[in-house]
């Protein structure tokens, strides 16, 4: 009886741990949806900010989301793939591909606001890049390296055996192996987590705080050294700053639901081509 | 057809050295910048002086509430991420059909996926007006509405790392215990957990890492108070907070500028102890593993 008891309480536990995350979820997209829906134009996605930022769109924040995720990207993904063939493909010596991986585990552990500081201190002040999308891009890059590294090993490793013992029999070099078999067939899985980066660089907001974000600006940028507004700054800086809340808050929330609908949409295609690999594999 | 096949390795090893190149340069940009501070102040005073007054003249530059306050929040989160992150892992590995796994995998991704600035501003306007309200205090911006709010972050974390713990346990084990007669949360609790424990526990460590490290969500909603709390409905001004609102007042190379810096060695240090600990937990499972 006790046993049982205990069985039924053991479950309900366990269950309720996932209904209880479920239902956060859920409320939490439904609030910010449901207060922040209102201000949601095609206006406020293609205009400039007005009076203040209490009127007005977002699209200087939205245009500069894009170009710092895209120069991060830009340097993320070249050096993400070639680290990962390096560690899974070549792998010696060992100790150094030891110390490798540390240093990616360590980087993936370390605080986002700990990037922006050291953004700020190399590429701001010390390489003189001000602040900027390009010191922004640069500073999110080594942030999601960790992400594309670990996600081209894993895909990498995953790619059969045989193939690459054919390859190899057929008289290719590794580098041939490596770009024409290996590759290919890791390509999909290495693209779910760059997929994955981009929305969490987009998403970041730490590390640009210092190193590109600027709450407004009056034109649109022009170069990769010029500071720029960026969504997840804005959010966050509409809510802090600023003397008008009762106009500012609902354009947070606008914000954050075009945000929120980016990055789960980047994410949900991950989540989906990862679903098709594992169908298509079986 | 040499020299190309070399240059393919060469590009790939310096691509991978980058890694090693960038840690190095995040510590040692950090530690230089706020190194300089400890010629004016102690060590010790920095870390256990009571006052924060950057801006005072004199200042007063002791971190101690800052440290009390990001490891309060810290604490409160995994208080509340820890049982529902690891209940979740278990849930999903143990419990759930195939079909249901499927389902719920995905959903727990997008939690992780959510920027912490929307978390932030999730806690700052709707739970702590809620907060405030239900326990009718003056402010809802305290430790226990940035507890709640970093809890559930760090929930995907915690739990796709024990996920991976519980799945790495042989299945022989588990039939083991069934043939005895022990029912399904038992055998869960007394050989499946235990199994896993090591995995479980670096997932802990990753959870206190990221709510130690976190940003948005206590810039915004722990209230921003340095004073040392006196009740888990205080406000707090933890670390991670006082760097981000306090570095574009300061003046390049000024002490204030130096403090911050010197916050994040702190910080720095914490993270990277937690982070080795961690990565021993999880090597430490894998070895284990090889007995079966």
């Amino acid at each position: 009886m006790k046993r049982k008891f205990i069985e039924i309480l053991g479950e309900t536990f366990l269950r309720l741990s996932i209904i209880i995350s479920l239902i956060f979820l859920f409320l939490f997209l439904f609030m910010i949806f449901s207060k922040g829906i209102k201000v949601i134009s095609w206006e406020f996605l293609t205009r400039m900010p007005r009076s203040g930022m209490t009127k007005g769109g977002i699209y200087p924040a939205i245009l500069g989301t894009f170009w710092i995720t895209i120069v991060s990207i830009f340097i993320a993904f070249p050096i993400g793939i070639f680290s990962g063939i390096f560690l899974s493909e070549y792998g010696k010596p060992k100790w150094l591909v030891d110390i490798i991986k540390t240093s990616i585990n360590t980087l993936s552990g370390t605080p986002s606001i700990v990037f922006g500081l050291f953004g700020l201190s190399v590429f701001v002040i010390g390489l003189n890049l001000k602040v900027s999308i390009l010191s922004g891009g640069l500073t999110l890059a080594i942030l999601i390296l960790p992400t594309i590294i670990n996600s081209t090993v894993e895909a990498i490793n995953s790619v059969p055996f045989d193939f690459r013992e054919a390859a190899l029999s057929l008289g290719a070099t590794k580098s041939q192996v490596i770009r024409n078999v290996v590759l290919p067939y890791a390509m999909p899985g290495i693209l779910t987590g760059t997929i994955i980066s981009v929305g969490r660089a987009a998403g970041e907001t730490a590390p640009i705080l210092f190193t590109a974000a600027t709450f407004y600006s009056r034109r649109l940028p022009k170069s990769l050294m010029d500071e720029v507004m960026a969504m997840p700054y804005h959010i966050y800086a509409l809510m802090t700053e600023g003397t008008s809340p009762q106009y500012q808050i609902p354009i947070a929330y606008g914000t954050a639901i075009v945000l929120l609908i980016l990055i789960l949409f980047i994410n949900g295609s991950a989540i989906f081509l990862r679903y098709r690999i594992r169908k298509r594999r079986g | 057809m040499k020299t190309k096949e070399f240059l393919f390795k060469y590009v790939s090893f310096l691509a991978a050295s980058l890694s090693i190149l960038f840690l190095l340069g995040i510590i040692l940009s950090i530690f230089k910048e706020g190194i300089p501070l400890f010629k004016e102040i102690n060590v010790f005073d920095f870390i256990f002086g009571r006052r924060w007054h950057p801006t005072d003249e004199p200042p007063d530059f002791g971190i101690l509430s800052l440290i009390i306050g990001s490891i309060s929040v810290t604490i409160g989160a995994l208080i509340v991420g820890v049982p529902l992150g690891v209940g979740s892992a278990i849930y999903v590995s143990e419990i759930a059909s195939s079909n249901a796994k499927e389902i719920l995998k995905p959903f727990i991704e997008i939690l992780a996926g959510i920027p912490s600035v929307i978390y932030g501003l999730f806690g700052m306007n709707i739970l702590a007006p809620i907060v405030r309200k239900i326990f009718n205090i003056p402010i809802g911006l305290n430790i226990f509405s940035t507890s709640i709010i970093l809890g559930i972050m760090i929930i995907p974390f915690v739990s796709s790392l024990s996920e991976d713990a519980l799945r790495s346990v042989s299945k022989d084990v588990r039939e083991a215990s069934y043939a005895l007669g022990a029912n399904r949360i038992e055998t869960i609790f007394k050989v499946i957990v235990p199994a896993a424990l090591p995995g479980i526990i670096a997932s802990i460590i990753l959870g206190f890492g990221r709510a130690i490290g976190e940003t948005m969500v206590v810039l915004m909603v722990s209230g921003g108070t340095a004073t040392i709390p006196s009740s888990i409905f205080s406000p707090v001004r933890p670390m991670t907070s006082a760097i981000a609102s306090e570095m574009g007042e300061t003046v390049k190379g000024s002490l204030h500028f130096q403090a911050l810096y010197g916050i994040a060695i702190v910080l720095l240090i914490i993270t990277l102890l937690s982070n080795l600990l961690m990565q021993w937990f999880v090597s430490r499972e894998k070895n284990e593993k090889k007995i079966y």
